[in-house]
């Protein structure tokens, strides 16, 4: 649809992966992985055997690339390996799998770019690459370091089996259990839809100040979509549960609730309303409904955005934004939480940033850029999608913190208002600040109560605006398990976001008049 | 790598496969060269420069179907990659639909030339790329002196690929593309900072559009928005610009298509031959529009493209139906994706449009929103203009409109004569009667 406009996006169910086979060219051990995955040298030289380097060919290729004057560069060397396996019409049959491997190489010269990546790990290929990058500064060269020093890094994704030793044959009776529990729960089911997903990513990092650092990246998803049929009406809909785990990620209650959630959810819908249009009280359910705050203000938080001035939010530091009790983080550092990094892209650490803290617009999200544009320090929010693209501020997992209302008082306190429990996807235009959600089923509320399911409803409202008119926060924070991708100039990241019961006084809800 | 090249490693590639076990095999093989360059306030933002290769593989065997994907051409790695891959398949179960496509439907590929290929792609160096976005930059930030920022790309891309299918196919493209415009944002004095982009992507760098109409009318439009605001909720008649039309079509392809037919998630099932929009609505898949963004002589899987009607006054003619739930449905495929997407037009501007709504909403953005592909239940959120007696009066933003697409179509009342080029949906601007906007 040619290019779209600066669109900031978040979609559920994880983008379309498809692949991968390779299979063990890492013998790491996972017992090792479990406890101290990336502390020793031994698995940096691991890494520069896998990718067929070493540090005297990293150090020549960062010189070729500071040979035109740039500050810093960085090089980054990723290999993926993604598998899904599908379930339709009762049977496993199809599977898809992916296997990318290369390395990006980046010169910073102020707040400027070059880049260049190779998929073809040879110094020939990535001194070519390196020259590319370089030609973003003209000046005369700088000087590369002498050597470099290993980073150790924390385990925020323990897992107890690594990917590439779990094959198809372990994964295809999780798809055959869930589809008869779905089939099983009600008989108004006519079809069922399943993709189990895992990725693998080896990420080794070595930059111009003398850093190497190494990460091992695991995902995976379940994702089930169901449709029901009563009385010629059809209804969509389902529920996945995606995280930085292992297999044991799917135990017989995570499984049993795939199947429960995805019926509930669809059967649901039979009896659902649309709402009237126009502006409302809305609660917002614990859990994937943080999608708010990554579109209200988490983007507009995002550092780049500020430092080139079109964010909403660009001079708001230090100001009031939401009332007291109001608390709002994004944090890299859940335990095997989808949207969590032991490093983020530029090899920094991650950590628990304070966006909002109570109701004070706290701190951007920085990159390494942005950082150094500010003079403030990292954040550890530099993202990319992969070895293809220059990092950028990217959220990581999105909340706000719980607080002081009980979920029954929020919704006791609304006479007439809407409660939004099911997202699928929402935008942000950053500057003007307007954002949406899709909201795929909730309720009305009426008089305090919980009443006629609603579904299909987009919400539309002003960040600034929304933050101030949070009024209540009630105190169980839930962090959404569901698979969250967000896109931001053509990278997508997987992330994740959570809420506690929230009410927000006003905002537009698309409905009928 | 040349295509003749990948064409022999293509062969290679099914070859193995087939050595490994495997009954029948397609494999794509792609190779990209992509340069972009970005000036921001001023100033070289952003110098990126890099080529990337493909190779996909679906392996048949025996009924069992998988794809595999990898970007490591080297031919020990591949060894490896296409035996796994077979290994793998044996794991599902069987799916008597899975097949390749039969040979009948590679037959009667056109021998003509569609200009995808631009012969002076080379000629193009990278003090022209840096002098556009500079240009461009420099035009549209001298245009106003309300902008807070903004950023000006050029961008190229030159791609080969081939495909091979065990079963007889062989096809491969050479294809550019060229992409230019700026992205500007502007201060409206209360806080807000509107945003708004005029981007445009060619196949030959001869068609890229004027620089000043690239860099002036995405200033013009960021301050077109200055003090929007939301209205009253209600009935209104909307106008949708021709650039954003695209977004109206996906909510309707999705349930053409033939996956969603055999899942029963269409609301477009069993509605053949039915009148599911106005008479206005005539709407064309061409792959063989000259330079076209979409225009290909064989779809994804090599079945040999043509013209074909999908909607005629209104009436569904035809779903978009791939070979594998064509075969589950028994329904003859017809390609499951779409080439250029193209309405017949009508003969008003978009000017005229907007002067003939008494009360309306000229929509010039869709922000957010979904459309439900099993019963037609849409809400989107959008921006624009509003405009009454066929005069603009505001700038509007922050509102939905929803509605059911079963209904939506049919209160299409006027298709205007402006399609909409640097897209491969080439749709025109479009009015619709009394469709449900929700503001305050």
């Amino acid at each position: 649809m040619g290019r779209m406009t600066r669109r900031e996006f978040l979609e559920t169910g994880v983008k379309g992966i498809m692949i991968a086979s390779i299979p063990g060219i890492f013998k790491f051990d996972p017992a090792a992985a479990f406890t101290a995955p990336m502390e020793d040298i031994v698995n940096l030289n691991e890494y520069y055997t896998h990718f067929g380097v070493d540090e005297k060919i990293i150090l020549e290729v960062m010189q070729t690339a500071l040979g035109r004057g740039g500050d810093y560069c960085d090089v980054y060397f990723q290999h993926n390996i993604a598998n899904t396996v599908g379930l339709e019409d009762n049977a496993v049959n199809r599977a898809y799998a992916n296997v990318d491997f290369g390395v990006g190489i980046r010169v910073v010269s102020g707040d400027q770019t070059g880049y260049s990546f190779t998929e073809e790990i040879t110094p020939q290929a990535m001194k070519l690459a390196a020259a590319t990058a370089a030609n973003i500064a003209n000046r005369a060269r700088t000087v590369a370091p002498a050597g470099l020093e290993h980073k150790t890094v924390p385990n925020y994704y323990p897992v107890k089996t690594l990917w590439n030793d779990v094959k198809i044959d372990k994964k295809i009776p999780y798809l055959q259990n869930i589809n008869d529990k779905v089939f099983s729960k009600d008989t108004r089911i006519i079809k069922s839809r399943i993709r189990f997903s895992d990725s693998s990513s080896y990420v080794l990092i070595a930059n111009s100040e003398g850093m190497t650092v190494c990460d091992y990246r695991p995902m995976t998803s379940l994702k089930v979509s169901c449709t029901a049929e009563q009385n010629a009406q059809r209804e969509t809909n389902g529920y996945s549960l995606a995280a930085r785990h292992g297999i044991e990620f799917f135990t017989p209650e995570n499984v049993e609730k795939l199947a429960d959630e995805s019926v509930r959810r669809t059967i649901d819908l039979f009896e659902a309303v649309k709402p009237e249009a126009g502006e409302m009280e809305v609660v917002l359910a614990p859990g994937s409904s943080g999608i708010l705050l990554h579109e209200a203000i988490g983007h507009g938080m995002e550092a780049d955005f500020n430092r080139k001035n079109i964010s909403i939010f660009a001079d708001k530091i230090g100001k009031p934004v939401a009332p007291e009790f109001v608390t709002i983080v994004d944090n890299g550092t859940n335990l095997n939480v989808r949207g969590s990094l032991n490093i983020d892209d530029e090899g920094n650490d991650t950590e628990e940033t304070y966006l909002v803290q109570d109701g004070i617009l706290t701190t951007y999200l920085h990159d390494r850029i942005s950082a150094k544009h500010y003079k403030a320090r990292h954040t550890g929010n530099g993202r990319r999608e992969s070895f293809r693209y220059a990092p950028m501020p990217r959220m990581r997992n999105t909340y706000m913190l719980p607080g002081p209302h009980t979920p029954e008082e929020i919704i006791k306190s609304v006479k007439k208002g809407l409660y939004a429990e099911t997202f699928t996807n929402g935008q942000v235009f950053i500057g003007a600040g307007d954002f949406t959600f899709y909201v795929q089923s909730g309720n009305l509320i009426e008089d305090g109560k919980l009443t006629r399911p609603v579904k299909d409803i987009n919400i539309i409202g002003n960040g600034p605006e929304v933050l101030a008119n949070i009024v209540m926060v009630g105190n169980d924070l839930k962090l959404a398990e569901d698979g969250w991708t967000c896109g931001k100039d053509g990278q997508s990241v997987p992330v994740s976001q959570g809420l506690p019961t929230v009410k927000v006084s006003s905002i537009t809800v698309g409905g009928v008049s | 790598m040349d295509n003749k090249e990948k064409l022999e490693l293509a062969r290679w590639a099914v070859k193995q496969a087939k050595s490994h076990g495997a009954e029948e095999v397609s494999v794509d093989v792609a190779q990209s060269r992509d340069i972009e360059v970005e000036y921001r306030d001023g100033q070289l933002d952003k110098l990126k420069e890099s080529t990337q290769n493909a190779l996909d593989v679906s392996i048949y065997d025996d009924n069992r179907y998988s794809s595999h994907g990898t970007n490591d051409l080297r031919k020990g790695s591949l060894e490896k990659f296409i035996s796994e891959a077979v290994a793998m398949t044996k794991f599902l179960t069987d799916d008597p639909y899975r097949k390749l496509p039969d040979p009948k439907y590679y037959e009667g590929r056109k021998d003509i030339d569609l200009k995808l290929f631009d012969p002076d792609y080379k000629k193009v160096d990278s003090e022209q790329r840096v002098k556009i976005s500079r240009d461009i930059e420099s035009i549209a930030r001298n245009s106003s002196d309300k902008i807070l920022s903004c950023t000006a790309g050029y961008s190229d891309s030159f791609s080969e690929s081939v495909k091979v299918n065990s079963n007889g196919f062989e096809g491969e493209s050479s294809r550019t593309a060229f992409s230019a415009g700026a992205e500007v944002t502007v201060d409206d004095g209360k806080g807000g900072r509107p945003y708004d982009w005029n981007y445009a992507t060619v196949r030959y760098f001869k068609y890229l559009p004027d620089l000043e109409f690239l860099g002036k009318v995405a200033v013009e439009r960021a301050l077109d928005k200055i003090g929007q605001d939301k209205m009253k909720s209600g009935k209104y008649d909307m106008v949708v610009e021709n650039r954003s039309a695209g977004r109206l079509f996906y909510s309707l392809f999705s349930p053409m298509k033939a996956n969603s037919l055999q899942q029963k998630s269409s609301f477009l099932e069993g509605k053949l031959g039915e009148k599911i929009a106005s008479d206005k609505f005539t709407l064309i898949d061409d792959p063989f529009i000259i330079n076209g963004l979409g225009s290909r002589l064989y779809d994804g899987e090599g079945m040999v493209t043509r013209k074909r009607v999908k909607i005629d006054k209104g009436v569904l003619i035809e779903y978009f139906i791939d070979n594998y739930y064509g075969n589950k449905l028994g329904m003859e495929p017809n390609s499951g994706s779409t080439t250029n997407i193209t309405m017949e037009q009508g003969t008003k501007t978009l000017d005229d449009l907007v002067k003939g709504m008494t009360k309306g909403i000229l929509v010039t953005g869709f922000i957010g929103g979904n459309s439900n592909s099993t019963t037609g239940d849409f809400s989107i959120g959008i921006v624009g203009l509003y405009v009454e007696n066929g005069r603009i009066v505001r700038p509007v933003n922050e509102m939905n409109i929803s509605g059911n697409m079963n209904e939506f179509w049919k209160r299409l009342a006027e298709v205007g004569n402006d399609p909409y080029i640097y897209s491969s949906w080439r749709l025109p601007s479009l009015y619709f009667t009394e469709v449900q906007f929700s503001g305050i």
